[in-house]
């Protein structure tokens, strides 16, 4: 029984240029206690899936213009405003790429952390202090004066991969069933990126949390995900569990993706480029959104939608050629 | 969005004597003013007193100083439309002619704090450590100065004359003028752009004037139109006090005053200047708001 | 003879086989380069409270038509070294040789001469062009202050310049919010080479950017420096990037190299701790490889002093 199972959301913006369809029909669903990866470069619609769940896509000018989020039998994107309230936070949280905009800088760190159990779990403060100072222990904020110097400290006095712990620590104070990590460690430096995925798998173990992790580096996948779907201009184009998808790739954009990683090539070599652009996401794309830059594309590709279809256990693409065997 | 190249390879070129228009950042921030209604309808009203301020020598049905003593003050009628003050004159001509005085002293004062706030403003904030430092303390010290006892002193040391008039206001308005450049400047002076332009081997001159000074014009922009009403509110005041302008010309703030002393007698010599200078006001900081919406970097986003 | 040497203090000199040594002058000579930050406080009389040693005796030397890649995390100071070199910010103490000249005593007036050979590219492609200014403007500029052009023709370098990086002519006009990242960055590249420099400086020239769109700016990079015999010192936190073009590589932690040497050797047996510790902590995009790592890696969760250079 899926935690969280979407299906066909779509998440139209409606601006002077046109309608920008940045969710065009997606579906998937996550498991209790799974890592769920969504990989996608930037303006593939990743991010904005996953705001669509919470109802944090602005609008206008977005809007949601179908699909079901199905959340312990409760669908979110019909619900009203103060029920999603209610589970933003609690049930569910989220943290964000950039940690440095992501605190308020005139809160104190064990404050921020305090606020969710306050706010949603009606601890009295003395009780949510002691969990608070807990929690940042837990994700390895340490000071030398004890765990009460930690909690007063502000934002700006720490450092990226520190603040980072924080907002981890404050998307899990409430022991959520889900946490959506957009991009968490873009902003950090490869070790310290090392540390918070371990960290986040370790909170994961400890609590059970179902973990969405959407980001654009495969390698950071590979670590941590125990599924993976692969996003492209609104769409998947597929979906698998990890070691699956990496060692035998069913859609031509994983293998264009994994090919034009710098380490994929011998130093020297030119790096493979997918040639071409994502599409404009103001018109209508009939058939496959990769057909124009695939170097397998033929007729039948560019005129009929792609949709997912299981071609492996557990292994579904949206390629028509794969499907049909060809590829 | 102009095509990226396939890896680096060139299209089709065309000639580069037909090159394609960009839409600078100005163009789009007209674009969204032009959807704001009240601004719109401000800016509007506004080149409309500016138009009539200018045409009045030729508009004006009677002499500004024509006095015809045996109507004394009348109300309002077909052959003078704001009626007339206790002279006989024309209060319509008398608020034409104000106009003219009240919009020159204000965009002409507003010119000058403009100048000079700007450049002092960009200089502090770029060249930056002791000398920002210098500057800006005789900024805060010139802030402490109580306005109407500068002006005071002033008019009393060198007489009653117009240009005077300006110079004192724009000498008080040119203050934060700097402070509000100098902001701007201090958070640009970070931008890559700017350390580009010194990787370049730009001279400063050219780094501020160039590069620093275009684009603190928004906020500027903005602050100009909301510092005219000031101006103008300024010149009503000292009007009013009887530093300002000298008898038989007159501005907004001369003939409020006027009206304001036979307030009740003959109340359209107040209400009507008072209605020329508030929708006035009002029609600048339309557009001001209007213009600072418009200008703001973040709505210019892709 | 080896050419990698781990530096475990400040200052060493990095070794070059012999032959090289003697068939090219170094194009750029860094001699325990140190630039140290003061933090002051006070609005009028300016009190020091601390220092800040962003750059702490850097020694490095540059081959002409060499490429270097210099490595590290946040904080460690290869930014500031770059800024120190184009003399963006002037070195406390230390020699900056290049093409022979000291630019560590340069007044600004003196630096104004050198710099057209001497570019710098920046990280972020959204800040570092002048969004008020056309493409045109920002192309022109410099050859028109440097007299590289004149008015009648500089439109025909401009166009030229543009092609190079892989843009048509005809968007002269347009300003850089009309165009993508990676275009950006593409005008950002065709600047730096209006002037003709001999040595260029790209800081993180990629990291703002999408990752296929990395890969054509590589490209490009790449092909540039071997059309125009360029000399490039190249900035990075991925090392998977910067051993993709560069020949040696730089490791910097904590304002000091600790470890330089031969791009593939530091890559595959890197002796210094950190350098080992800063490759092993790069996720693969193998799985099972990734599962082998975590299960063997000693990673602690105590992020505590270490992490945080700068602690109030």
């Amino acid at each position: 029984m899926p935690l969280l199972d979407v299906d066909n959301l779509r998440t139209w913006f409606y601006t002077r240029n046109g309608v920008v369809r940045a969710v065009d029909g997606v579906s998937f669903h996550v498991e209790p206690a799974e890592t769920l990866g969504i990989v996608g470069e930037s303006g593939s619609g990743k991010s904005v899936a996953n705001l669509s769940c919470l109802g944090l896509v602005p609008s206008p000018p977005g809007k949601i213009v179908s699909g079901s989020a199905m959340f312990d039998g409760l669908d979110l994107i019909k619900a009203p405003l103060p029920v999603l309230r209610s589970i933003r936070g609690k049930r569910i949280s989220m943290i964000f790429q950039d940690p440095m905009t992501a605190l308020n800088p005139y809160m104190t760190v064990g404050k921020q952390v305090m606020e969710p159990l306050l706010v949603h779990d009606g601890m009295n403060r003395a009780d949510a202090t002691d969990r608070a100072a807990q929690m940042l222990e837990s994700v390895g904020l340490q000071d030398a004066a004890g765990p009460e110097a930690r909690m007063r400290a502000y934002p700006h006095q720490l450092s990226g991969g520190m603040r980072q712990r924080v907002m981890i620590a404050m998307a899990l104070v409430t022991n959520p069933q889900l946490l959506i990590a957009d991009e968490p460690t873009t902003a950090l430096d490869v070790t310290v990126q090392a540390q918070i995925l371990e960290l986040i798998k370790q909170m994961q173990q400890r609590l059970g949390t179902a973990v969405i992790l959407i980001t654009h580096n495969l390698g950071v996948i590979a670590g941590t995900c125990d599924r993976v779907v692969v996003m492209y201009a609104g769409r998947f184009l597929e979906s698998a569990p990890t070691r699956d998808l990496f060692y035998s790739p069913r859609h031509p954009y994983t293998r264009a993706l994994m090919d034009s990683m710098p380490s994929a090539r011998m130093p020297g070599e030119d790096l493979y480029t997918i040639p071409g652009l994502p599409p404009e996401l103001t018109s209508e794309i009939a058939g496959c959104p990769f057909a124009p830059r695939c170097a397998h594309a033929n007729e039948i590709c560019r005129r009929r939608p792609a949709m997912l279809q299981e071609v492996a256990r557990c292994h579904t693409t949206a390629c028509t050629r794969v499907q049909a065997g060809e590829l | 969005m102009p095509d990226a190249l396939q890896n680096g390879e060139i299209l089709a070129q065309e000639e580069p004597a037909r090159a394609e228009k960009g839409t600078s950042l100005w163009k789009d921030a007209f674009h969204r003013l032009a959807k704001n209604r009240l601004a719109v309808g401000g800016g509007i009203f506004l080149a409309f007193m500016v138009a009539l301020a200018l045409a009045t020598p030729w508009l004006a049905p009677y002499a500004y100083d024509a006095q015809d003593l045996d109507l004394g003050a009348a109300p309002p009628s077909a052959t003078h439309w704001a009626g007339t003050d206790t002279l006989g004159r024309d209060l319509f001509t008398r608020i034409l002619y104000g106009g003219r005085i009240s919009l020159m002293v204000g965009f002409a004062a507003t010119g000058v704090s403009l100048l000079v706030g700007v450049l002092y403003g960009a200089i502090a904030g770029y060249v930056g450590g002791r000398t920002d430092s210098i500057l800006m303390r005789i900024v805060d010290i010139l802030y402490a100065l109580p306005f109407t006892i500068f002006v005071v002193i002033l008019m009393v040391f060198f007489g009653r004359n117009m240009m005077l008039l300006f110079l004192a206001i724009g000498a008080v308005q040119w203050l934060t003028m700097a402070r509000i450049v100098r902001g701007q400047v201090l958070s640009l002076k970070r931008a890559d752009f700017i350390d580009a332009a010194v990787v370049l081997g730009y001279s400063r001159r050219r780094i501020i004037l160039r590069h620093i000074i275009p684009n603190v014009l928004g906020p500027v922009i903005v602050y100009t139109t909301l510092t005219i009403p000031n101006v103008m509110l300024l010149e009503a005041f000292l009007s009013f006090l009887g530093l300002g302008v000298q008898a038989p010309m007159s501005s907004w703030g001369v003939l409020i005053k006027e009206g304001a002393d036979v307030m009740e007698e003959y109340p359209w010599l107040l209400l009507f200047p008072s209605l020329a200078l508030s929708a006035t006001l009002f029609a600048l900081n339309f557009l001001g708001d209007g213009l600072r919406d418009a200008l703001d970097p973040r709505a210019a986003k892709d | 003879m080896p050419h990698n040497r781990v530096h475990t203090g400040a200052g060493r000199r990095t070794m070059m086989p012999r032959s090289l040594a003697l068939a090219r002058s170094p194009m750029l000579e860094l001699r325990d380069v140190k630039t140290y930050f003061q933090i002051l406080r006070g609005s009028l009389f300016h009190r020091t409270t601390a220092i800040v040693k962003a750059v702490d005796g850097v020694s490095l030397d540059v081959a002409r038509g060499e490429i270097v890649g210099l490595v590290g995390e946040s904080g460690c100071g290869k930014s500031t070294l770059a800024r120190t070199v184009v003399r963006l910010v002037a070195p406390t103490s230390g020699h900056i040789l290049f093409e022979g000249r000291d630019l560590a005593g340069l007044s600004p007036r003196q630096m104004r001469k050198v710099r057209p050979r001497l570019q710098m590219i920046f990280q972020d492609p959204y800040a570092s062009l002048n969004p008020r200014m056309t493409v045109f403007d920002a192309l022109a500029e410099p050859m028109l202050v440097h007299r590289v052009a004149r008015r009648r023709d500089v439109a025909a370098k401009v166009a030229a310049l543009m092609e190079r990086v892989g843009l048509a002519g005809r968007y002269m006009k347009k300003y850089p919010h009309e165009f993508s990242g990676g275009q950006r960055q593409r005008i950002a590249i065709a600047r730096a080479l209006a002037l003709d420099p001999a040595l260029i400086i790209a800081d993180e020239p990629v990291s703002a950017l999408d990752v296929s769109v990395q890969a054509q700016i590589l490209n490009l990079i790449k092909q540039l420096c071997h059309d125009h015999d360029l000399t490039l010192i190249l900035i990075s936190h991925d090392l998977a990037v910067v051993r993709h073009l560069a020949q040696r590589i730089a490791v910097m932690y904590r304002g000091q190299i600790v470890e330089l040497g031969d791009a593939g050797q530091i890559c595959s047996n890197p002796r210094h701790p950190y350098t080992q510790s800063l490759i092993s902590a790069i996720p693969l995009p193998d799985p099972d490889k990734e599962a082998a790592r975590m299960q063997s890696g000693v990673r602690s969760l105590e992020s505590g002093a270490r992490e945080s250079q700068w602690d109030n």
